[in-house]
């Protein structure tokens, strides 16, 4: 399978990360060799056989309803790099 | 052309679960910013969410009270999207397999009923608050990741009044299941619409419109009317509906586009590796229906069979599950098969105190049997007029333990139906409105209620307004 720069571009666009042309052809290529293997896999046949939604055969997996501490107000802005008040601050997004 | 709105309704309600959906930080409104996380809302690597029992419970009752199936395997996806609010950069939601598909809810408009499909309900979990100032935005992740279940209809709903209804019921159901509190203005509950319309007849949609900052039923109703009407017009003008989304302007009564970069929504569902699938026993399923309690189309069709009562009176009666156990104890404890002075008295003197006070029918506390009483006084014994009745009740609403009796006791409230002490009061009546009185006796027997009025205002309130009607009739007609 091909994948065209305006793909990846897509791609890169949507989890906000910005390439140079340099990167986009490395990443390119590396991103078509994951695919490469994904296609091998496509080839399986899978006829008959359940969907995987998780890889541990776990089911069924809950807590109670108990309140835990949180964390203290100083640990959790510890690492923003701007804070106010008790909040983070962020540059201005209104949608 | 004639044309028809096509509308669906995607409502989120707040789960009334005391800790997150996926972590043990506290849900409880109103405290200090960023007070309620730990590493699992705030998105930590490394961290493992794990569902909140409660949540899951809640959801399970919420599909069974809509008529939906309840899946036996369900399981949780991750939803990508980048906001500030969302400190993951994704959501942990239910894509393909959500707990609850295929239900309904009965509406009634204009005395027609249907049921208004349910396409799914799913959990998932909630994302934080921005308070926006001048040149920054501010994060509060307090709400991240508290539980939400998203409940979407069909694009089977045709009006704007019937959004309304259904949203009404949606509400009404949910708050006696007590699973949410379903405040819009606390944001418990909130809603967006879609709406497109189709030339009437035609069963393709027309390309839709979706209504976010609906911050009421009300504003529901009035933005779904004004798109219905901006849709038509454009599509009269020769124009073509953009698909966007649009911002409901309160204050100014109308819609307004986004007008953001309307990038394709992508947002590369994939299952969630860190929480394993719910397989939901049959047990399980049948073990929360029996916790479900009496709703309120059952309630309704139940306290008019068993009380005769009107359907109007009774919606109003059962509006709350509190407002209904109150009304409920009252009309059992009226002794007689008519039971329609009990839902008279609460619908009308007892709500309207209640208005006043600010406060729901059911936290009066006057005991049932002083209610009754006075019912009884007024309606039957008659030892008080109606008007009187209202101010005695306004009384024993601010001092519950007293009961009616002592209160017309204390303060002289008895009507007066004593002929003889009476005749005093007409006559000055009748001197002090002569062209009235013969207004009456000309024939205007209308005009004797004024003098009624006139008799009951000398005598502030306590005269028995039937028997003063008989004298007057007798010396006047
Ligand atoms: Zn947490």
């Amino acid at each position: 399978m091909a994948l065209s720069p305006e793909t990846l571009k897509y791609v890169a666009d949507l989890s906000r990360i910005e390439l140079t042309p340099q990167e986009l052809e490395k990443l390119s290529q590396q991103l078509q060799t994951i695919l490469g293997f994904i296609d091998q896999l496509s080839r399986v046949d899978i006829a008959g056989i359940e969907p995987t939604s998780h890889i541990l055969q776990l089911s069924n997996v809950l807590r109670e309803d108990n309140p835990k501490a949180s964390l203290p107000i100083e640990k959790t802005l510890a690492n923003a790099p701007q804070k106010k008040d008790n909040f983070f601050v962020v540059p201005k997004v209104i949608e | 052309m004639e044309y028809e709105p096509v509308i669906g309704l995607e409502v989120h309600v707040q789960l009334k679960t005391r800790t997150k959906v996926f972590c043990g930080c506290s849900t409880e409104y109103g405290a200090s910013p960023n007070t309620q996380v730990c590493p699992v809302c705030l998105g930590f690597p490394g961290v493992l969410p794990v569902l909140n029992c409660l949540a899951l419970e809640y959801s399970i009752k919420v599909g069974l009270a809509l008529n939906c199936t309840v899946q036996e395997f369900t399981k949780f996806d991750r939803k990508h999207y980048y906001y500030p609010d969302l400190p993951k950069n994704l959501q942990i939601s239910q894509y393909d397999l959500p707990i609850s598909k295929d239900g309904f809810l009965e509406v009634t408009v204009d005395g027609k009923s249907r049921k208004v499909k349910i396409r799914r309900a799913h959990l998932e979990e909630d994302a934080g608050k921005l308070i926006h100032e001048d040149n920054f935005s501010l994060v509060d992740f307090n709400r991240t990741g508290q539980p939400l279940l998203e409940i979407v209809t069909e694009p089977d709903i045709f009006s704007p009044e019937e959004a309304y209804e259904y949203l009404t019921n949606l509400k009404s159901i949910i708050q006696y299941l007590e699973v949410s509190d379903c405040d819009m203005e606390k944001g418990t509950l909130r809603c967006d619409a879609n709406i497109s319309v189709r030339p009437k007849g035609q069963t393709g949609l027309g390309t839709k419109s979706e209504i976010k900052n609906l911050n009421s039923f009300k504003a529901v109703r009035d933005s779904l009317v004004y798109e219905i009407e901006r849709h038509i017009e454009t599509i009269n003008n020769g124009e073509k509906i953009v698909q966007e989304t649009r911002l409901w302007d309160d204050k100014k009564g109308r819609t307004v586009s986004m007008r953001s970069k309307e990038e394709a929504k992508d947002y590369r569902y994939f299952p969630e590796p860190d929480l394993p699938p719910f397989i939901i026993s049959k047990e399980k399923i049948e073990g929360i229906k029996k916790t479900i309690p009496e709703l309120p189309k059952e309630k309704i069709l139940r306290f008019m069979r068993e009380y005769g009562l009107p359907e109007y009176d009774t919606k109003i009666l059962v509006s709350t599950k509190e407002n209904a156990d109150y009304a409920e104890k009252r009309l059992k404890a009226f002794p007689d098969k008519d039971k329609k002075p009990v839902a008279n008295w609460i619908i009308g003197p007892l709500a309207s105190i209640a208005a006043n006070l600010k406060c729901e029918i059911y936290q009066i506390k006057i005991p049932a049997n002083n209610f009754i009483e006075l019912i009884n006084l007024v309606e039957k014994k008659q030892v008080i007029s109606n008007l009187t009745g209202k101010a005695v009740l306004e009384k024993m609403a601010g001092m519950p333990e007293k009961s009616a009796a002592k209160i017309i006791e204390e303060e002289n409230l008895a009507q007066v139906s004593d002929e003889a002490s009476l005749e005093k009061e007409i006559d000055a009546v009748i001197k002090t409105n002569p062209k009235v009185a013969e207004d009456v006796k000309s024939g205007k027997t209308n005009s004797i209620m004024f003098l009624v009025g006139q008799v009951m205002k000398k005598t502030r309130g306590k005269a028995n307004p039937k028997v003063v009607q008989e004298i007057l009739k007798r010396r006047l007609v």
